[in-house]
């Protein structure tokens, strides 16, 4: 038993936190509410810092770490409200395909992809398998597809070059979420996977999903809380800070709690993933769920604790709020989580 | 320090843990079979279980072997208890003196304090309260007024005042308690931390009945109790950080394990269980409640692991203990709360021959956000030294 992370990957931590405070500042979340790329300059800093191809296998010309390295970065890349697509294209994508790799699938696509994603030059978005019709985030702007289709042995996992359909944006109240619905037919061309073995794929996805979406709103949360504190120190009412009153106060701390908590859980989860532990998707719903609910109440309080000017678009506050909105329900609401632990739970008895 | 994450427990530790598991089988008496531990024949036969527990060494596993633990580390501990909630083996009447006193012991304590309290401590022998809060200082403890006044004749110290809400304080043998010794200083410093012999002439208790009609707690009257030097636990006038040690582990890592609320909670998912077969429409509506409960304790225990291993890599715990507080106080309320939700109108029941472990689990949770520093003060804690709030 020994719960921590090794000084290598917290130093790792320290030098993408360090990155993204130059290269990803509120001006540039701005800045991205208007660039339909996904690939952009900052997504190449990352690439040659090892962050994009992280957990790309060694063979494949990657680091070959797992999501409990990767959990780290996420939350970064949260803390800064990064608008690139981390989370899809580096926990998602290249572990499904790695995943694929290893088990020998004959699809000649993967190997020049893993190889094109160490380099940082390949972008991904995933379809959700709980909502395989709904618009996919980062769709607009990807270099590949994974998308879910009904086939005639069950569902079925398609990997689908993003120039070879078209994607019709999705306006989102958070623009760097680049939502899109891709025009495509499945052919057998695109098949990856299919039958029992699809559905395994597609269910460790969406547990890796909850982890790292719940990575993301860790960041969030201490993103908002931050910049919270720091507007109540400063922010003078009645001849006195506003944080110096314990109506301000307790609210603030209410969200460190949740947060404080909610930590352990998503890296928890994280080992449990890579470990393959039997209980590591109840640990990905128990991950997803707390981060929700956690960044949901930084998000609530933030706003509160800013009054009118959070409620600006000038102010930088609704730039992670938005995320945080976002990021809650998609790879499954708290709610959802809960439900899905229940069910667990019961299954058990 | 660069040991890769891992939630396994070691091979040697999971002997530990079955070890722990065939002793409690064979010793730990049958769940809520000993009277209430707040009533004087509850009290004795809680004090007898704990002698057979610390007979075989199991009482302070984590103390050293010199004073009747297994020194064994904090991760063990956790296993034990584990173990010991497992077996649903009867609440800790010796809490106050083995979880809060004892580790303030360890880091303030004389050599001859320690070979003096700790091995009755361990053994039940020695029962311990908790003399701080008064009637005008609770949450503004560093208010208190009971006094401490010098007597160099007699090599010690003369207390009077009164001290309340003394858990375990109408059967104890010993009471921790915290004096003014200085009046003229700031009002932090002028504090001492007294280790008192509750059969010292002039200490009078009066049990007050607490919520649920028992003896939990008292009032402790001092009039002129004489309390020799060698029972100052620390220095004279540092008992504000003596006091605040003691606060650390109340709220962080010893007082509550998180197997207690890790099998609340799956007794609560087998009561929900149990109704879904009788009642499913009804017993749905509380599935949410449910699965929160359980991953409020889910989390206290990766949070509490998390923690364990930071102190065992030479971190420390700090303002994280308030938060600790407000989490584990709040998941036994849930945890409860829920539970009655399920029970419906039989919530209430609680009368002669009815066992109503729910509804006392609640009356016990309900104390929660209040003992160990209400959650309102933790919350300031957090606040001010988390987030760096300016002090109001």
């Amino acid at each position: 038993m020994h719960f921590a992370f090794t000084d290598q990957q917290l130093e790792f931590r320290d030098a993408v936190r360090q990155v993204l405070a130059k290269e990803c500042t509120t001006d540039d979340v701005r800045a991205a509410y208007d660039v339909t790329a996904a690939r952009t300059p900052r997504w190449a800093t990352l690439a040659e810092l090892g962050v994009t191809g992280l957990s790309v296998p060694e063979t494949r010309g990657g680091l070959g770490l797992g999501l409990v390295d990767l959990v780290l970065l996420v939350e970064e890349a949260g803390r800064v409200a990064l608008p690139e697509p981390l989370v899809a294209t580096t926990g998602l994508a290249v572990p499904l395909l790695a995943d694929l790799d290893a088990a020998g699938t004959a699809d000649a696509r993967i190997g020049p992809w893993l190889q094109a994603l160490a380099a940082g030059d390949l972008t991904v978005a995933v379809a959700d398998p709980a909502w395989p019709t709904e618009p996919v985030a980062g769709a607009v702007g990807a270099d590949l597809l994974l998308l879910v289709a009904d086939g005639p042995h069950g569902r079925e996992l398609h990997g689908v070059d993003a120039g070879s359909v078209a994607v019709a944006p999705v306006p989102s109240l958070d623009p760097t979420r680049r939502l899109g619905t891709p025009v495509w037919a499945p052919t057998p061309e695109t098949v990856l996977v299919s039958g029992a073995r699809a559905e395994a794929h597609l269910a460790t996805t969406a547990d890796r999903a909850a982890v790292a979406s719940g990575a993301e709103l860790l960041g969030l949360s201490e993103a908002m809380i931050a910049l919270t504190a720091a507007y109540a120190k400063d922010r003078q009412q009645f001849g006195k800070p506003i944080g110096s009153f314990q109506a301000v106060k307790h609210l603030l701390a209410g969200a460190q709690v949740l947060l404080e908590f909610a930590r352990p859980v998503v890296y928890g989860a994280a080992w449990a993933l890579d470990a393959g532990s039997p209980d590591a998707s109840r640990a990905a719903s128990v991950a997803k769920a707390y981060a929700s609910d956690a960044a949901t109440e930084a998000a609530r309080v933030s706003l509160q604790v800013h009054g009118a000017i959070g409620y600006t678009w000038e102010c930088d506050l609704h730039l992670f709020l938005k995320r945080t909105w976002a990021l809650a329900e998609a790879w499954g609401s708290a709610g959802d989580h809960r439900a899905r632990l229940l069910d667990s739970l019961l299954a058990e008895r | 320090m660069d040991r890769p994450m891992d939630l396994h427990y070691t091979d040697a530790q999971e002997a530990f843990r079955a070890e722990a598991r065939a002793w409690l089988a064979e010793h730990a008496p049958a769940p809520r079979s000993l009277p209430s531990l707040d009533t004087a024949e509850g009290f004795e036969a809680h004090r007898s279980w704990e002698a057979e527990l610390a007979a075989d060494r199991w009482s302070v596993v984590s103390w050293p072997e010199e004073f009747g633990g297994r020194g064994v580390g904090i991760l063990e501990w956790l296993v034990f208890e584990e173990e010991y909630w497992r077996a649903q083996a009867p609440l800790r009447v010796s809490q106050n003196g083995v979880f809060l006193l004892a580790p303030t012991v360890f880091e303030f304590g004389t050599d001859a304090q320690k070979a003096r309290f700790l091995p009755p401590m361990a053994s039940a022998r020695e029962i311990w309260c908790q003399g701080w809060s008064e009637p005008d200082a609770g949450s503004d403890l560093a208010g208190i007024r009971s006094r401490a006044r010098r007597s160099d004749d007699e090599g010690g110290w003369v207390l009077s005042g009164q001290k309340t809400w003394a858990s375990r304080g109408a059967f104890a043998e010993w009471c921790f308690g915290l004096f003014r010794t200085d009046p003229e200083a700031e009002r932090h410093r002028g504090l001492t931390y007294f280790l008192i012999d509750m059969a010292t002439p002039g200490v009078t208790v009066r049990p007050i009945p607490q919520i649920d009609g028992e003896t939990g707690f008292a009032e402790l009257f001092f009039e002129d109790v004489f309390v020799p030097d060698d029972l100052v636990l620390g220095e004279v006038g540092k008992g504000w950080n003596v006091a605040m040690a003691t606060a650390g582990s109340e709220r962080g890592l010893s007082l509550r394990s998180p197997a207690r609320y890790s099998r609340a909670a799956d007794r609560l998912v087998a009561l929900y269980a149990g109704r879904l077969a009788t009642d499913p429409e009804r017993t749905r509506r509380s599935g949410d409640a449910v699965a929160r409960a359980w991953m409020d304790a889910e989390a206290y225990r990766l949070n509490t692991l998390w923690t364990a291993t930071r102190v065992l890599d030479g971190g420390s715990v700090g303002p994280e203990a308030s938060a600790n507080k407000i989490h584990w106080s709040q998941t036994d309320l849930a945890i409860h709360r829920a539970a009655l939700d399920l029970l419906g109108p039989e919530a209430e029941f609680h009368g002669d021959g009815v066992d109503a472990p729910w509804l006392d689990g609640f009356l016990f949770a309900l104390a929660g956000p209040i003992y160990a520093g209400t959650n309102e003060i933790q919350r300031n804690v957090v606040a001010e030294r988390m987030l760096g709030l300016p002090r109001g």
